[in-house]
């Protein structure tokens, strides 16, 4: 008796299970067609930025459009660089975001230290003035920021684009979360040893915080990188122009029609930061995602 | 606001009554203000005497190259009541709340993904990069891309899909009634992603005990979505809807890129309005007053998120 139930009941337990497996399979596949579907849609503005910029002015109008290049125009690519001056937009947009992610980068550990590791008079205060910064927005600045570069002879300059930008409280606040990690038994005793303040900011915090002053000096190349509206006020000459504002200008030519060769270069401009990207992606979605949550 | 009240929590050194203490903690005093010193510069030119010039600019007329003249309240009233001007501004004011629909949207469909994504299924990471790369990518190049792809001709790669499914095509960005839609579509779509990966921290952040005693307690998918899911996301929704909305408030690039405020001022925001006024039309004053009223609205939302933050943590 006893053994009968025990056969029947495993025997159901198999099919119950077997079940369980073709369910699952079944919900994972129908799970890979939904999510590759969305993919896709996301993917073909990208999708269709190469593959227009590998045609020619004839095939990018034909209709209905190709979805391979009969006739791949590498030459676009090689174009661009011949009908505006990309490469030194290009050298003007790498100087300002490496110029301003050294100096923000510097900026941010100095102040971030100061509110993780000491004591002073107006710490609070500091903080509070700090916070408020990432109230006022660049919109609500942007008039009297310009006035006073032109004041200053700045306009169609280095310094005005890289300058304005070499303090950030988000990336005080974060490096401040991290330094505070850091026991303060081990500045004891480095201070015991003779190792003073700034030595030991330089020499042991710093080689602790890798990760997180990568994530900071990734944020600031790329939004650096990517920053649109004050290049595009503060620059008038050709050959003050950033990536995006160089793009910008040349896909408002005249005629407007060389898809092909826009394409390409919409896709040089935008490549070192997907490059970038792909290569530190790990640490770079787990850093927005924290710097989302808790420090704002 | 949870960080400034770590700092009023933290406990407070020892009070030391010596001299030599207290010589020390005023020597640490100025110390820390040196090292402050670079970001404090760099904020007071660049962030609050621009922050108080803009006010004080916007009570002047200043058409530039003109000099300046004190007219008090003169632009905001100009803006708001003369029978040119106060369309296009109210009409940027409609169309900044117009352009912020997307921000719900976005939520909807990131929330609807981060939940398709919140598994852990083989291949899951390489869906999460590519629903990020848009967000990474420049919005001037994503802009120029998605001008191409709503070409207004039968080519346009929109139109072409239109064509195939025997509609009629558009002309999108030129037609006053589907220019912002469109905009709104493509900052959808480049949007997402942060959303999407903030959603998706939120997610994991709920415990599993939470799910496993309900599913005990025989709440199904629904059930666990509506019970759990929603109120612990809450803060997170919160957060992710404010933040979208203060970005929408200054959306620029694509407008600049894709239509320039046009056509017939469909896309002209208070952002890309202030923007005209200051280097196009060279009015200081009122870029200023626009800007003003723009730094208020966002203040608004600030608080407003600020607040909700604060009852969350109560909440948890």
């Amino acid at each position: 008796m006893n053994n009968r139930t025990e056969l029947i009941s495993a025997s159901t337990r198999a099919k119950r299970k077997m079940k369980h497996r073709i369910l699952t399979i079944l919900s994972d596949g129908l799970w890979y067609v939904v999510v590759i579907a969305i993919a896709l849609a996301v993917m073909l503005p990208f999708i269709w930025m190469i593959v227009t910029s590998l045609k020619g002015p004839t095939e990018v109008f034909a209709y209905p459009p190709t979805w391979i290049p009969k006739d791949p125009q590498w030459s676009n690519y090689i174009e661009m660089w011949k009908e505006a001056p990309f490469g030194r937009y290009f050298l003007n947009s790498a100087i300002v975001a490496i110029a301003v992610t050294i100096g923000q980068l510097t900026s941010c550990v100095l102040a971030a230290f100061a509110f993780a590791r000491m004591e002073f008079k107006g710490k609070n205060a500091m903080f509070m003035i700090f916070l408020s910064t990432t109230m006022i927005s660049s919109q609500v600045t942007l008039v009297p920021t310009y006035l006073v570069m032109r004041s200053l002879d700045w306009i169609d300059s280095y310094q005005a684009l890289i300058v304005p930008f070499l303090a950030n409280a988000f990336g005080v606040f974060m490096l401040r979360q991290s330094f505070r990690t850091v026991p303060r038994e081990l500045e004891e005793a480095a201070k015991l040893d003779g190792c003073g303040r700034f030595r030991f900011l330089i020499q042991m915090l710093l080689p602790l915080c890798k990760p997180i002053l990568a994530s900071q000096a990734l944020f600031a190349f790329m939004g650096n990188w990517n920053s649109y509206q004050w290049p595009l006020i503060i620059t008038n000459q050709d050959s003050m122009r950033t990536l995006q504002i160089g793009l910008r200008y040349f896909v408002s030519g005249e005629g407007s029609t060389q898809w092909g060769v826009y394409m390409a270069a919409a896709l040089v401009v935008c490549l070192p930061v997907i490059i970038i990207y792909f290569l530190v992606q790990k640490t770079f979605v787990e850093s927005m995602a924290s710097t989302g949550l808790k420090d704002i | 606001m949870n960080i400034s009240k770590e700092i009023e929590t933290s406990p407070k050194p020892v009070q030391q009554r010596t001299s030599g203490a207290k010589k020390r903690k005023n020597k640490e005093t100025f110390e820390a203000y040196l090292y402050l010193l670079p970001s404090l510069l760099i904020f007071a030119v660049f962030t609050f005497f621009p922050a108080i010039f803009s006010i004080v600019v916007s009570t002047f007329r200043w058409n530039m190259p003109s000099p300046a003249s004190f007219v008090g309240l003169e632009n905001y009233i100009y803006l708001f009541t003369d029978a040119i001007e106060s369309p296009i501004f109210w009409k940027s004011i409609l169309n900044t709340f117009y352009f912020s629909l997307g921000v719900p949207i976005n939520l909807i469909i990131s929330l609807l993904i981060a939940l398709l994504l919140n598994r852990k299924i083989r291949g899951v990471g390489i869906f999460r990069t590519t629903f990020f790369l848009p967000t990474i990518t420049s919005t001037a190049a994503v802009s120029v891309v998605w001008l191409w792809l709503f070409h207004p001709a039968q080519y346009g790669l929109f139109n072409s899909i239109l064509i195939s499914l025997g509609l009629p095509i558009q002309a999108w960005l030129r037609d006053p009634a589907l220019a912002m839609p469109c905009l709104i579509m493509m900052g959808v779509w480049s949007g997402m992603g942060y959303n999407i990966i903030i959603f998706l921290a939120g997610l994991q952040s709920i415990p599993g005990t939470y799910y496993e005693a309900a599913k005990i307690d025989g709440a199904n998918g629904i059930g666990l979505f509506k019970h759990i899911t929603w109120p612990l996301l809450g803060p997170t929704l919160f957060y992710v809807l404010t933040v979208g909305m203060i970005n929408s408030l200054k959306a620029f690039t694509e407008i600049d890129v894709m239509t320039q405020g046009g056509p017939l001022n469909a896309t002209n925001t208070m952002a890309y309005y202030l923007y005209q006024n200051a280097f196009q039309f060279f009015q200081m004053g009122k870029a200023s007053a626009i800007a003003v009223l723009l730094f208020i609205l966002m203040l608004l939302l600030t608080w407003i998120q600020f607040r909700f933050v604060d009852r969350s943590v109560h909440y948890e």
